[in-house]
């Protein structure tokens, strides 16, 4: 896929979105009027220096305890994605983190994570990632990440900046042959908590798993994401912002836009290329480059914005 | 192309020789537990095998090669087994007394299935 052909006047709409549907390869995808516009990795910055409104970031993935060889210390590249935050053009007025903040559930791990998130010195909204509810379904994790206003379930929402933004939980429940799964309850609350906003509020929603299926026989789908989306279709700006598949994918759908992000730990191949979702080994000067954390700005009457940044 | 078939090829013959290997440790040293051992290879994202036949009584042990922690959850209650994240390297082993099937998945990875026959 190439910038040029997604871009050329002619393309077709089924072009564009064919070409939207993978993005892994280096291109970020802003969303301004309605407009999609294209802007390479890293150069993003400039645009978001020259636009007004409220900014935050996201960061995904961090998977803290992870010993691979393709990036023994996930630790020192958080640290990076958290210095790249610090100079953005626009301080965040805060993060999101979409799970899989460690690598084992272990309190070691949280605790690591913990003390180099604090470093940010940002608000930190947090949902958790298969990988945070190993054996004990996200107790330790709730405990460390959750707020007050949380409902049993692990999921909540606010809103800050003119924006009204929710947090799900979709890896909960895993059963077996299954992606990430939302569950009744969660489906429930989300279709009263939608209920009384315009449908002119822009939302924000955050979860873990894709909620839409990327490439479901390595469970990166979320199975009953179709009913929570069925209470968002009224609303003019919708973003769906995941994780999970440590890389760059985007999807526009009506009003909903829906991407995942990149990792700050390790990249992971597209969907079924290779026997399975696990560490993508890359030479050791190229990995930077696949790592990074996104930049979100909101500007009221424009829009959404986002901007993937990489730590090369 | 033929890189992909040849990577599997390699992949299939590792995984047969890892079994092999197996077989032939609980030949000499046969777990005092258990009458018998089996291994089962967590590889690519897959129980290898995935279906495997014993005698009660015998022990299952898992072993994790990828990179990636898997875990071992049964899905019967009937013999409830849960496994602990395993990381890269780490075993877990459970001794299979009673008759039946038992089908058990990975809690990270819901699309990695095993089934376990015990006659």
């Amino acid at each position: 896929m190439d910038n040029e052909h997604a871009l050329s006047a002619g393309s077709s709409r089924r072009n564009l979105l064919k070409c939207l549907a993978w993005a892994g390869t280096g291109i970020a995808w802003t969303v301004a009027g309605g407009v999609p516009q294209g802007s390479e990795i890293g150069f993003g910055t400039a645009a978001l220096a020259a636009s007004r409104g409220f900014t935050f970031v996201q960061i995904s993935d961090s998977h803290i305890g992870f010993k691979g060889a393709v990036n023994p210390m996930p630790d020192a590249t958080l640290q990076q994605a958290l210095d790249h935050i610090a100079r953005l053009p626009l301080r965040p007025a805060m993060m999101i983190h979409t799970g899989d903040v460690s690598h084992l559930s272990k309190p070691v791990e949280f605790d690591a994570a913990q003390q180099i998130l604090k470093g940010a010195g940002l608000d930190i909204h947090y949902i958790p990632g298969e990988h945070d509810v190993i054996g004990d379904d996200g107790k330790e994790f709730f405990a460390r990440f959750g707020g007050m206003r949380r409902a049993p379930g692990g999921w909540y929402s606010w809103d800050q900046g003119g924006v009204h933004f929710v947090a799900l939980v979709n890896v909960l429940g895993f059963k077996p042959a299954t992606g990430g799964t939302l569950g009744a309850a969660q489906i429930e609350w989300l279709e009263k908590d939608l209920r009384p906003r315009s449908a002119s509020t822009p939302i924000v929603v955050m979860a873990h798993v894709p909620l839409w299926p990327v490439y479901p026989p390595w469970g990166w789908a979320t199975d009953d994401a179709a009913q929570a989306l069925r209470s968002l279709k009224r609303f003019g700006s919708v973003t769906v912002l995941n994780g999970h598949i440590h890389q760059v994918v985007q999807k526009i759908e009506g009003n909903v836009s829906f991407r995942t992000a990149l990792s700050t730990a390790f990249p992971q191949p597209a969907g079924g290329r290779g026997p399975g979702p696990g560490p993508m080994k890359v030479a050791a000067d190229r990995l930077k480059a696949l790592l990074g954390l996104r930049a979100v700005n909101y500007v009221p009457g424009v829009g959404v914005a986002e901007t993937d940044i990489t730590l090369a | 192309m033929i890189a992909t078939i040849k990577r599997r090829t390699l992949l299939c013959a590792a995984g047969a020789a890892l079994l092999l290997s197996a077989a032939a440790v609980s030949g000499r040293q046969p777990n005092a537990a258990a009458a018998n051992s089996r291994q089962i290879a967590i590889e690519n994202f897959a129980f290898v095998p995935a279906t495997v036949t014993v005698t009660a009584g015998t022990e299952i042990v898992w072993v994790n090669h990828d990179e990636e922690p898997h875990t071992v959850n049964s899905i019967d209650t009937a013999a409830a087994f849960k496994s602990p994240p395993l990381d890269t390297g780490d075993k877990f082993t459970f001794v299979f007394s009673r008759p039946g099937r038992y089908t058990y998945f990975c809690s990270i990875h819901p699309h990695m299935v095993g089934t376990i026959t015990v006659k």
